[in-house]
């Protein structure tokens, strides 16, 4: 039974356990709903409650933890030799899913018996020939071992399916008979299910907090793994950054400093673009400008925080790159190489915070109370002294807090780095010179042909944990910083 | 600049006294040195919002210059007549479709000189501008031996070149010879535009079509990712928006005053601005990794963008539902609702436009995210085709806007370039379309208390 | 409303300090301030008076153009202060507004130390060539306010930190600090304490020597105290104005006499 109609005759188990919940309260009270303690449609929304929730939770847990169990099992019966040189297990294991995926299809669409899938031996059985011709998507020669994971696997994601819709339709058909015995006149249907509701709105905030421990533990872990082969110290304070994808990683240098190099050189060129632009159109915008221009340009600035950051790459790779390389490359000036430049997409990044860091100063700066202006104006002060002396002296801690927010903004961009910074790791000041970012390594890493396993994967968990932890001190720091300047006006 | 140690003693000043009144008409030197501060300062405050508007313009500029190219291909429209015997006669060579090529370049002669022209070409030349054509032909009467001996007209595309060529990417000065194309080829090309066989026309398959192996840019579209991407959307809905309306609901509305809500919340402020590519390693540690989802799924996309999501409509449906004033509450409560139906039947029908609108702008911001999916692998998968079912297109590898666009700037080749720009426009106008959808609920529905 | 001449004030004609005539203020399509004309004592405290919303704080506003700041409000009319029409083209506010300094209904010290905020109008204004003679300006004007005493040993401290009625007498020292010869003051005392009050009340008192007052209040028993001369606005008019013992003892209009009595207000 496919997942789609097992969803479906939970719902209807509900459906039916709230209209015998509705009907059982107004039999309890000979049929006059004034007897009742709640409302007759609250006693079948407590019948349909607990025929559902629980249900769907078991089923959602099922289906989390079933494939987990299943491939453990499975790389267990995977003996040593079959993972051949250059291959991994990760790989093998996807083998296994393709071939018995080939097989389920094959037995679908007729082209074999399920007895013959069940029982064929790839070494006698030309498995691979008929699964293609099947019309199978089978990359390599399928082996005896494959063969027999893929076999063990198709069973037990057949039994597990058949023990989850069991153990599922059972619950949702015990949970509704509960919910109907409980039915009476004096039942307190609203509160029992108003208390359910509030559970379920619980769980849902709860979410926000378990993918931090998601994300925390998921970098964590890793991280662990990753130093456990690789010695952190290296990490940490290693000058150079040369990955070795051959072999399993052994000859690699990875060094975090060159990574941390360019990112923050590129946030800051970012920054000292972004900064007094967003800054200076804050200040015109919220002091200068009338309404109507207001109205206008506003608008239009924050559409540039509205475009996706895959734009401002392709527009940093195929525009300004180009741009920068025609002034300042071998025929101008002579000093960049290439159109991956940190100039490129520190510029690029520039432009992508001037909304960001203008919006905030605007809200920052409109915090600040109208009395201050009157005080600064009626001493004579213009409109320039004023900005300067008082409304931006107020606003400091704001506007500082609003920059952080920006900065973190600028460490964890990943696209325009990705895509304008170059890929060579190093250590220069010349802005012109192509360098990479923690993020863009992450993505170069996990994206890569390594194994899993190996640390040239792994540093990329252990690239994230830095990245996560700086970004996340920045943005503590910041929205206290924004907290406590606003509080300060309110 | 305060000094604290000021004594007492110090005289009054002089200068503190009003002596005598100057007059207002006559500006002072230094008012006037003031004003012209003040003037800079207008001043620079213009330039930084232009400057801002000045990068909008080029950005815009440069999207649809570079992306309307890949909206339009070029074909080359040839009529002609085979006849049996000539069918018979290629099928008895021992390179059949070379056979049939001349045949095609015959007709094309034939053509050209009918509309008055003649550009000496060779089947070299010809190879160039439109690719091998004898196999087409071939296929085509094989598959038709009907369509013989009546004239059947045919529509190639050109090569990738020749379409640069006709939409201005390729100039004769920027042109080198190579195999792909040589200098002289495009004075056939020009008389065969003027012939009205080489024509341009509006590029459906980049819209409708899928993604093309790297040796074939002509031949890409955008079609299946956008299905990838609708996918993705329809998880990221259907998830995030009950979510994060639950979760909103009590913090708001149920959650005490305690340690641990304030750690929700700080939670909440803190996860949406943890950089995206964050998330996809959550996505790609958890759900692909521990869970063993399938890789490049819609499904998994979705599952990382409800996560990243979730944050920012939380905020802003909270934010709606302050702005539902507290009489309301008050006034059901009155009746003797209880205060879970005071909020299901009052509140949170009289905030749903801002969570409504909050949604579709973080739905926006989700169906334009990159980074995350790179990790999980919808970069780099070559969306070939639709998936076959409803279901399996949420768990079939696909691609996704952003990511489709990606793969083609990565591709490094011109060609390419212009398919991610003309994505980029098709990315756009659903971004577009999506804002102002939330823009017009805002302003149909806003309501000031 | 003005035809009962007024033959003091005919008199003093050419002494008036500020001298406004046919004054109409709108902001947007409301007519705030309708044909205000009145004359200004120099060296006295004149208080205007009336009901919430009459329009006496939008006309105290005119007089150093504070209204400039608010871009629907429109001023028509003549001010003269000195004789020098105030909204003349020739004139900046800028100097316009060092020469009529102003005091708000609420304390609005900077967020700054004391020392600043009083240096502020001397420094921006250029009247200290240098540090010493900003101190003795700093000094001069926290006396002037009768606050020395209080803060002389905290001048870096800052001015947000003090009390409500200390906020107040800065804002007065930062007023004077840049020699003004009109202070106008709109409901000073109104977010004060009363003990604040009456040390504010005296400080009015006292700078009467030096200075042109004018003070916005809806307290009559302060308009009573402390100004020589009161100006009852009702609905954007000017209805009456005249010595304040003559306003409160023997008022000419039948409206004056009613808000005055508490009839309304």
């Amino acid at each position: 039974m496919s997942l789609f109609w097992l969803v479906v005759i939970v719902l209807a188990i509900a459906f039916v356990g709230y209209v015998a919940g509705r009907a059982r309260a107004l039999a309890s009270a000979g049929g006059d709903m004034r007897d009742l303690h709640s409302l007759p449609s609250y006693y079948g929304a407590n019948v349909a409650m607990k025929a559902a929730v629980p249900a769907f939770l078991i089923l959602v847990l099922w289906l989390l933890v079933q494939p987990f169990v299943i491939h453990s099992n499975i790389s267990g019966m995977i003996p040593e030799g079959s993972v051949g040189e250059g291959s991994s297990l990760g790989l093998v294991m996807a083998e296994v899913r393709r071939a018995a995926e080939g097989l389920d299809n094959a037995v679908a669409t007729g082209q074999m018996t399920d007895d013959f899938a069940r029982n064929a031996r790839a070494d006698f059985n030309d498995i691979t020939t008929r699964l293609k011709e099947a019309g199978q998507i089978v990359t390599s020669q399928i082996t005896q071992p494959i063969m027999r994971a893929a076999q063990s696997y198709r069973i037990m994601v057949s039994t597990g399916n058949l023990y989850m819709t069991i153990v599922v339709l059972l619950a949702a058909i015990a949970g509704g008979l509960w919910g109907i015995r409980e039915t009476n006149a004096e039942f307190r249907a609203r509160n029992t299910v108003e208390r359910g509701i509030r559970v379920i709105l619980f769980s849902a905030a709860l979410i926000a907090v378990l993918t931090t421990l998601g994300i925390v533990l998921s970098l964590v872990f890793n991280t662990v793994e990753f130093f456990r082969l690789y010695p952190a110290m290296d990490f940490f304070f290693g000058l150079t950054w040369s990955p070795s994808f051959s072999g399993r990683g052994g000859s690699s240098e990875l060094g975090i400093l060159p990574l941390l190099w360019g990112t923050f050189y590129i946030s800051f060129v970012a920054l000292a673009v972004a900064v007094p632009i967003g800054l200076f159109a804050a200040v015109y915008l919220s002091e200068y400008a009338g309404p109507k221009v207001r109205a206008v340009a506003k608008p239009l600035l924050e559409i540039l925080a509205g475009i996706p950051t895959i734009v401002y790459g392709l527009f940093a790779l195929l525009t300004v790159g180009p741009l920068l390389l025609s002034a300042f490359g071998d025929n101008g000036l002579g000093i960049m190489k290439a159109g991956t430049a940190v100039m490129t997409a520190g510029l690029v990044m520039g432009v992508m915070l001037i909304p960001f860091v203008s919006s905030l100063s605007d809200d920052i700066i409109n915090a600040v109370p109208q009395a201050m202006r009157d005080g600064s104006y009626g001493l004579g002060a213009t409109k320039s002294e004023t900005v300067k002396l008082v409304i931006l002296p107020a606003a400091l801690p704001g506007i500082v807090g609003a920059i952080l927010l920006a900065a973190s903004r600028a460490i964890g961009e990943t696209m325009i780095v990705v895509l304008g910074a170059g890929a060579a790791a190093r250590l220069s000041l010349n802005p012109f010179e192509a360098m990479t970012t923690v993020t863009a390594k992450i993505v170069s890493q996990l994206t890569g042909d390594a194994d899993f396993a190996s640390p040239v994967a792994l540093v990329a968990f252990a690239l994230g944990m830095t990245l996560f932890v700086v970004t996340l001190g920045l943005n503590i720091v910041a929205l206290y910083i924004v907290r406590k300047y606003r509080e300060q006006y309110d | 600049m305060t000094d604290t140690t000021l004594s007492p003693e110090i005289r009054p000043a002089p200068a503190a006294e009003p002596v005598k009144s100057k007059s207002l008409y006559a500006l002072d030197d230094l008012t006037r040195k003031r004003n012209a501060s003040e003037k800079r300062f207008k001043f620079y405050g213009i330039g930084a919002v232009l400057i801002g508007l000045f990068f909008l313009v080029v950005l815009a500029t440069t999207i649809i210059s570079e992306g309307i190219p890949a909206f339009t291909r070029t074909i080359v429209e040839v009529e002609f007549t085979l006849t049996q015997e000539q069918y018979d006669a290629a099928e008895k060579e021992l390179f059949k479709t070379k056979a049939y090529e001349q045949f095609f370049i015959g007709a094309l002669q034939g053509q050209l000189e009918e509309s008055g022209m003649s550009v000496p070409f060779d089947a070299a030349a010809i190879e160039r501008i439109v690719g091998k054509t004898g196999g087409t032909i071939r296929e085509f009467f094989k598959a038709n031996p009907g369509a013989l001996g009546s004239p059947a007209a045919f529509e190639l595309a050109a090569s990738s070149r020749v379409d640069g060529y006709t939409n201005g990417r390729v100039t004769r000065e920027t042109l080198t010879d190579s195999r792909f194309l040589e200098k002289s080829d495009l004075d056939i090309v020009d008389s065969l535009v003027e012939a009205g066989i080489i024509k341009t026309v509006f590029n459906w398959n980049f819209i409708t079509g899928a993604d093309s192996g790297v040796d074939n840019p002509g031949g890409a579209g955008i079609g299946a990712s956008v299905v990838g991407s609708f996918f993705m959307m329809l998880v990221v809905l259907f998830l995030s928006l009950p979510i994060g309306v639950a979760a909103s609901i009590y913090l708001e509305e149920f959650a005490p005053q305690n340690r641990f809500t304030d750690l929700i919340e700080v939670n909440i402020s803190n996860l949406a601005a943890v950089p995206s590519i964050v998330f996809g390693i959550l996505g790609l540690a958890v759900f692909i990794q521990f869970m063993h989802l399938p890789q490049s799924a819609p499904l998994v996309g979705g599952l990382v963008l409800t996560l990243m999501t979730l944050p920012t409509i939380i905020i802003s449906t909270r934010a709606s539902l302050k702005a539902v004033p507290p009489s309301i509450r008050d006034a059901a409560l009155g009746v003797g609702a209880s205060k879970m139906q005071s909020i299901f039947h009052h509140v949170l029908p009289l905030a749903m436009p801002g969570i409504l609108t909050g949604t579709i702008i973080g739905l926006a911001q989700a169906l334009g995210e990159t980074a995350p999916l790179l990790l999980i692998g919808m970069v780099g998968f070559v969306a070939r085709g639709y998936p076959d079912g409803f279901i399996t297109g949420f768990t079939e590898p696909n691609s996704a806007m952003p990511a489709q666009i990606y793969t083609w700037a990565a591709r490094a080749d011109y060609a390419f370039y212009e398919k991610a720009w003309g994505g980029i426009i098709v990315l756009l106008v659903f971004l577009l379309t999506m804002n102002i959808l939330a823009v017009i609920l805002r302003r149909r529905f806003e309501r000031r208390w | 409303m003005n035809e009962m001449p007024n033959l003091e004030q005919a008199s003093d004609m050419t002494a008036s300090k500020i001298s406004a005539k046919k004054v109409q203020v709108y902001y947007g399509a409301t007519h705030a301030i309708i044909d205000v004309d009145i004359e200004i004592q120099p060296r006295s405290v004149t208080a205007f008076i009336g009901p919430s919303g009459c329009g006496k704080s939008t006309f105290l506003r005119t007089l150093n153009r504070m209204n400039d700041t608010i871009d629907i409000c429109r001023v028509e009319g003549s001010i003269k202060i000195d004789g020098e029409d105030i909204y003349d083209a020739k004139v900046d506010p800028v100097q316009l507004r060092a020469k009529v300094g102003m005091v708000f209904q609420k304390p609005n010290p900077f967020p700054k130390s004391i020392y600043d905020n009083v240096a502020y109008g001397p420094r921006i204004h250029g009247m200290a060539r240098n540090k010493s003679q900003l101190d003795d300006i700093v000094v001069s004007s926290l006396q002037k306010a009768g606050l020395w005493e209080e803060v002389k040993n905290r001048l870096d401290e800052p001015g947000t930190g003090m009390s409500g009625g200390q906020q107040q007498r800065l804002c007065i020292a930062r007023a004077i600090a840049v020699s003004p010869e009109v202070i106008l003051m709109d409901e000073p005392c109104s977010a004060l304490d009363p003990i604040a009050t009456a040390k504010v009340e005296e400080l009015i008192d006292e700078l009467r020597e030096n200075y042109t007052i004018v003070i916005v209040t809806h307290s009559m028993q302060q308009a009573a105290r402390v100004s020589q001369r009161t100006a009852f606005f009702h609905l954007g008019i000017l209805v009456e104005e005249g010595s304040t013992e003559d306003i409160f003892t023997n008022p000419k209009d039948k409206r004056t006499q009613d808000y005055i009595t508490g009839r309304f207000g």
